[in-house]
């Protein structure tokens, strides 16, 4: 008798490490989703970028060091090939599109045209989904942190090589504002 | 934080469902015992759950598509309203979801949105077009975000099943009372004179009329304090997830200062969208009790009192200021406060002029509706209702004969050709030799069908199959499917 209540408690234990198992799995794939999500929405925004630049042209004659500074941004950040670099490029292309949408003001005629509008309004959603990718992918680390460093996770995270994630810090402080999209 | 608040939001959730059910149970077992003494409250305890699950289970297969239905929501693709499904993804990304609810529009005026669907895995946004007229960018945010909170804390999941819960008690109670009143003394009496001595206890008779009288009472009061207190929280994510409360409050200052009533709404939807739909008692104290939502002037209130920051902390500060009391949010997801920075606004783009506004929703329940855009040489914009047969329109105003845009046969025949130039892609010379001759075989079908764009406004044509298609000055893209024929049809 005494053993079968043994056996019973063992049984019920393994069950409750797995399925603390396999909660720190799935926190740890939600945190590289996130992670993954940040790479789309950059990815959309370097889409984006020749479209706006062919659209702009024709209307922007005398702004050609403002598109230089874009397109080269963008290929850099698209060429860059460590984690520094990238990050680097993608804060100058954030920089040079928020001076781009500053110097559109005073194109009228651009604002009038549908097409340009239409990128525009791409153009700030994928500025905020960026920025929200980011913050969701902090989000999600700290939960996933939390649950490392928390007792009874802990001994399984510590059994499997469960590692803390680091947060994402931005470096470069021009970075930190989004290009600011004013219709005045 | 936002992962904590909600396991906490679930355990919540679960204690009072707990009680729910106690209270439902007790009001089974009891009334069992009077109408049958011996037994008999086994049996009404497993009729009151068997009721409850019946009727919980017809609504969760077909509960959330069957709101859609009464409302007459229609599922929009990003091309009707672009930023409006913009907006969607980003507090998707915002909220962590695994996947992009489903968005609808309701061509109505009044200004109004809801979220549905049992899980977050199979949600949907519905917003009215006159909501989509009214609001800025970051106001529509603030909506959004609200919506996608209640979906992120499985707030439509819960709210289901209690208010199930609350109609099965009602129902319950209802049914006795009535048998009570039309039988009168009468049941008591054969109970008695045909059983001998082992007739109903009358103590247990007076607990059961009192539960049946207080039940649905106690069970309404608890499912609409939960309402309430579920609708701060979304204010709360929301404020959150956008970094702007301000957005939101403006949103709310608009939407309440609109008197148009909604259709769509009722008495059960209610609690589903951002603002009441309905009449509600103003004021606070006891007279509010009766609401589904909070007084929209507190909401607002709480929104601007959160100048510190946009995280659940500085809402819950805001919120004890505003209303004297705490604990809004559970305590232990409040711990480790976190101070999320508030964003600075994007410039305010919100159509101001009433004639505009009228406009644009008028713009958006025809394209909704599948109506066609033509736009004559003399400027007046035609449209053309989804059922409409002719070749040509007369213009109103010029009488010139307009012709119904249609897609035309191409004069490339090779459609794998077409296509792989379209996208940039270059074949294998081998491939596509033999994707034209299957095309030369299966005849006309694979004839490509072309569109020449007019302008850059709003367009439609029909295809070869008769379906209209639409294209929004958004659309930038060199072909277009038909949903119904699937047939390509390139846009030039």
């Amino acid at each position: 008798m005494g053993g079968l209540i043994f056996l019973g408690l063992l049984v019920l234990a393994v069950i409750f490490f797995i399925g603390l198992y396999n909660s720190l799995v799935r926190l740890r794939n939600r945190v590289k989703n996130a992670w993954s999500q940040i790479d789309v929405q950059l990815k959309r925004r370097h889409d984006l970028i020749p479209n706006l630049v062919e659209t702009a042209k024709g209307y922007m004659k005398h702004e050609r060091e403002t598109f230089t500074a874009i397109t080269d941004a963008r290929s850099r950040a698209m060429g860059a090939d460590n984690v520094g670099a990238r990050g680097k490029a993608e804060g100058q292309l954030s920089g040079a599109l928020s001076k781009f949408m500053l110097v559109v003001e005073n194109y009228p005629e651009l604002k009038a045209n549908q097409n340009f509008l239409a990128l525009q309004e791409e153009l700030t959603s994928t500025e905020n989904k960026i920025s929200f990718a980011r913050q969701s992918y902090n989000d999600q680390v700290l939960f996933y942190n939390n649950k490392i460093e928390m007792f009874p996770s802990n001994i399984i995270a510590g059994m499997f090589n469960f590692d803390v994630e680091e947060f994402f810090e931005i470096e470069d402080p021009t970075e930190k504002v989004a290009p600011k999209v004013s219709f005045e | 934080m936002m992962w904590e608040l909600i396991s906490a939001n679930r355990r919540r959730s679960l204690g009072l469902f707990v009680g729910m059910a106690a209270l439902l149970c007790g009001l089974g077992y009891t009334i069992g015992a009077v109408v049958h003494p011996n037994g008999g409250g086994i049996i009404g305890l497993i009729f009151a759950g068997g009721l409850w699950m019946v009727l919980a289970s017809m609504s969760i297969f077909g509960g959330g598509s069957l709101v859609l239905r009464f409302s007459h929501a229609k599922e929009v693709s990003p091309d009707i309203h672009p930023r409006l499904h913009n907006i969607v993804e980003e507090m998707k990304i915002a909220a962590g979801l695994e996947k992009m609810p489903k968005v609808y529009i309701i061509d109505e005026r009044a200004p109004n949105a809801f979220a549905t669907g049992l899980s977050p895995d199979d949600s949907a946004v519905v917003v009215t077009a006159g909501l989509l007229s009214r609001l800025s960018r970051d106001e529509l945010q603030g909506v959004i975000g609200h919506e996608v909170s209640h979906i992120m804390n499985r707030d439509m999941q819960f709210m289901t099943l209690a208010s199930i819960m609350l109609g099965t008690i009602v129902i319950l109670s209802e049914v006795f009372l009535r048998g009570m009143w039309l039988s009168g003394g009468g049941s008591s009496r054969r109970y008695r004179s045909g059983q001998g001595g082992g007739g109903t206890q009358p103590a247990m008779i007076v607990l059961a009329i009192v539960l049946a009288i207080l039940g649905p009472v106690f069970a309404r009061l608890l499912y609409l304090a939960i309402s309430r207190r579920r609708e701060y929280l979304a204010d709360a994510c929301s404020a959150r997830l956008t970094r702007y409360p301000a957005g939101l409050a403006d949103a709310l200052e608009k939407i309440s200062s609109e008197n148009i009533p909604l259709h769509a709404a009722s008495q059960a939807t209610a609690p589903m969208f951002i603002s009441s739909p309905l009449r509600e008692k103003k004021g606070g104290g006891i007279s509010s009790w009766g609401n589904t939502h909070p007084p929209i002037g507190k909401r607002i209130a709480i929104l601007r009192a959160m100048t510190q920051g946009a995280g659940l902390g500085a809402y819950e500060r805001a919120f004890a200021d505003t209303e004297g009391e705490k604990g809004l949010i559970p305590s232990a997801s409040l711990k480790k406060a976190e101070t999320v920075a508030l964003r600075e606004p994007t410039a305010d783009d919100a159509p101001t002029s009433p004639a505009d506004q009228e406009r644009s929703v008028l713009d958006l329940m025809r394209a909704v509706n599948g109506f066609a855009f033509l736009v004559c040489t003399c400027g007046m914009r035609i449209k053309v209702p989804p059922d409409f047969e002719g070749d040509s329109v007369e213009c109103p105003r010029c009488h010139r004969k307009n012709e119904v845009p249609r897609a035309k046969e191409s004069d490339v025949s090779d459609a794998a050709t077409v296509m792989a130039a379209a996208m940039g892609v270059t074949q294998a010379g081998g491939v596509a030799g033999t994707r034209s001759a299957a095309g030369a075989t299966t005849g006309r079908r694979d004839q490509v069908l072309e569109y020449k764009r007019r302008g850059t406004g709003w367009e439609s044509f029909s295809c070869a199959c008769g379906n209209l298609l639409q294209l929004s000055p958004a659309f930038r893209g060199s072909q277009l499917q038909c949903h119904k024929c699937n047939r390509i049809t390139r846009i030039i």
